[in-house]
């Protein structure tokens, strides 16, 4: 039932690039569908981050702050030492993202503090700390090494590096949530965590785990963000965590944890990134983005909470719900 | 006692007199930091005591005290709203619109409330017609609205307002007391009776510790959840009044991140964020620590963005000492 959900998404976004690509042949040239993954790369990465920790019946509203304390870190770091190899830099954007998602997890892992006060509190934390460490000014291009720039730029088989980075997380999490103990174990945790803790998984060490994830994957994409940008600057990436969630509830990821596919993740981030690219194609206003992404939103939310009433795990709730 | 000390964390309503101790301790723990923050202020500030500039401070936390009232009896019953800020962009929007045509102050008051409550009976209808958790519904929401305020503003601007709109959020009702602060204080007292003294209070914790429980108690708890999310589109609406008023002029970006100031102040204020307790005079004194916080780091230029380091540490610190504490002394009972 799952797979047929996200098949429904999936003709949907190709239903929609099509039609498109119908009024305004351009849009579906191979460079600009390149363009447009592309594009949707960094949202991509980040909801499958969000939807680890959403499964486990928690909630991540820091990585848009996380992008921006990484980025602006791993700027400074490449406008103050540019010999430094860009590789390393990567290595210390996913070192820092890591921390901030291990400190989110580990409140919520043994002080037991809801997550989304945890990273309520961080959000601002990590932010505030963004512009300390920038001093409020912003880096710029051509503070940035030429390839702190050009890596992500980098094309192999006509996919910008970007794009690759993007297909590798997919490709890892696909093999994780599908065929390892700990993806089993995301499922299992925010199914139901009683059931969980009988079975023998930690509940609590599972969802620091998750926060860790998805704290990595936010400060990786720092750096992307800082390089595809070329600039960092302590506003970048203001509001993403809404644009991230968003592509998990589109994708079909419960927010009462334990249900959600990468496909679905994937499809609900390229369903947002196929909204904001057609826009201007079409000549309408990119103002209505967020309309509709409001109304595509309430729209996945209300199909998917048929289905899901009809597994039968609340019976008590179907009396309430009448 | 130690036992009753373990299940603390889990809230079990027929122990009313137990929590109700429980809470105030955090009330008093939280008036202590206010006071430390006021104390601290006086002393590095001399511009700090002045009744003039404590009166300009109070207009950083009335708006979003406002919603957070209503915000707290929401979060009490389970729920949670996360457009407030998007209703006061499409509300705003509203009224500027109704301006422009040459409605009157009074007509812009009715249009700001009337499309507050649209927007709560939405997102009350959603969440309780299919039951789908609020805060998902929402974040929908909150995309819709200030979505429609994008599309009919664009990167345009309403600047006119009419003569006497002004008051709502400028006006003084006495010496250095605004309105703004008046209406504040007089919706504190109102959600306090309703919330602590009335029937429809003690169901709104009834609901927020066992829905089930309180729906075979005879609860109509879906259509006090409507109501909820109706109260807290009203409030949004007076507040998008008053910071219109205030400001003059409406974007499509104003009032942007109000809602997890809103909802850091209500957990601040010692509401818990899985529902069932919580108090109105926590929200209040929250409010105050915050407005404080601001006003006070404010005289001594440090920046905003600065701040937000302040109180986000402060909403985690405010929840971890007392669980570290209690596990600290917890160790030591048992050792």
């Amino acid at each position: 039932m799952r797979i047929g959900r996200d098949l429904l998404l999936g003709a949907i976004v190709v239903a929609m690039i099509a039609g498109i690509g119908f009024i305004t042949p351009s849009f579906v040239s191979p460079a600009n569908l390149v363009g447009l993954f592309n594009d949707t790369a960094i949202l991509i990465m980040v909801a499958l981050g969000q939807m680890i920790v959403i499964l486990t019946k928690s909630i991540d509203l820091s990585p848009g702050a996380n992008i921006a304390l990484t980025g602006v870190l791993v700027a400074l770091v490449n406008a103050a030492f540019p010999d430094v190899a860009v590789p390393l830099l990567m290595v210390m954007a996913i070192a820092v993202g890591l921390l901030l998602g291990a400190f989110n997890g580990a409140l919520v892992w043994l002080l037991g503090i809801p997550p989304i006060v945890v990273t309520l509190g961080t959000l601002s934390i990590y932010r505030g700390l963004a512009f300390v460490a920038s001093g409020g000014t912003s880096i710029v291009g051509r503070q940035m090494s030429p390839s702190f720039i050009a890596i992500p730029r980098t094309e192999i088989l006509g996919l910008p590096m970007m794009s690759w980075f993007a297909i590798v997380v997919v490709a890892i999490f696909a093999v994780l949530l599908r065929s390892t103990r700990l993806g089993r174990a995301f499922y299992a945790t925010g199914g139901n965590p009683t059931a969980a803790v009988y079975t023998g998984i930690n509940v609590g060490r599972t969802q620091f785990i998750a926060f860790c994830i998805s704290g990595t994957i936010a400060g990786f994409c720092g750096y992307l963000w800082a390089s595809r940008y070329t600039i960092a600057y302590v506003d970048i990436a203001g509001g993403f965590e809404l644009d991230v969630i968003a592509a998990c509830v589109i994708g079909g990821v419960s927010i009462a944890g334990g249900i959600g596919t990468v496909a679905g993740a994937v499809l609900g981030a390229l369903f947002l990134g196929v909204v904001k690219n057609a826009l201007p194609v079409i000549h309408v206003s990119p103002f209505w983005q967020l309309a509709i992404s409001g109304v595509a939103i309430l729209g996945a939310v209300i199909i998917n909470a048929g289905r899901e009433r009809r597994t039968g795990r609340l019976i008590l709730k179907e009396a309430v719900a009448r | 006692m130690s036992g009753e000390e373990h299940h603390a964390a889990r809230v079990i309503p027929d122990r009313i007199p137990n929590r109700f101790r429980q809470w105030q301790r955090w009330e008093v723990l939280l008036l202590g930091v206010g006071i430390l923050i006021f104390l601290f202020n006086s002393f590095a500030s001399p511009y700090f005591l002045n009744p003039y500039n404590l009166s300009d401070a109070t207009f950083n936390f009335t708006e979003k005290a406002i919603i957070a009232f209503a915000m707290a009896l929401l979060i009490i019953a389970g729920e949670i709203d996360l457009s407030v800020a998007s209703i006061i962009a499409i509300a705003s929007t509203a009224m500027g619109a109704a301006a422009a045509a040459g409605a009157g102050p009074s007509t812009l008051v009715i249009v700001g409330l009337a499309v507050g409550l649209a927007a709560g009976a939405f997102n009350g209808f959603i969440v309780t017609r299919f039951q789908i958790p609020s805060i998902v519904v929402t974040i929908g929401t909150m995309s819709l609205f200030r979505g429609i305020a994008y599309v009919v503003l664009g990167d345009q601007v309403y600047r006119t307002y009419p003569a006497g709109f002004e008051y709502f959020g400028q006006g003084y009702v006495w010496w250095v007391f605004s309105f703004e602060f008046a209406l504040f204080l007089a919706l504190a007292v109102i959600f306090g009776v309703v919330l602590h003294l009335t029937v429809f209070g003690r169901r709104i914790y009834a609901i927020g510790n066992n829905p089930v429980a309180a729906q075979f108690s005879g609860v109509r708890v879906d259509r006090i959840r409507f109501i909820l999310f109706l109260l807290t589109g009203l409030m949004s609406g007076v507040a998008a009044i008053l910071l219109t008023s205030r400001i003059g002029s409406t974007r499509p970006t104003i009032a942007t991140g109000f809602e997890l100031e809103v909802v850091t102040m209500v957990v601040l204020g010692g509401v818990n964020i899985l529902g069932g307790t919580g108090t109105i005079p926590g929200v209040l004194i929250a409010a105050f620590v915050m407005g404080l916080v601001t006003f006070g780091f404010g005289l001594l230029n440090v920046p905003g963005i600065v701040m937000s380091i302040f109180i986000g540490s402060l909403l985690i610190g405010v929840i971890a000492l007392p669980i570290i504490a209690g596990k600290i002394t917890r160790r030591r009972r048992t050792a």
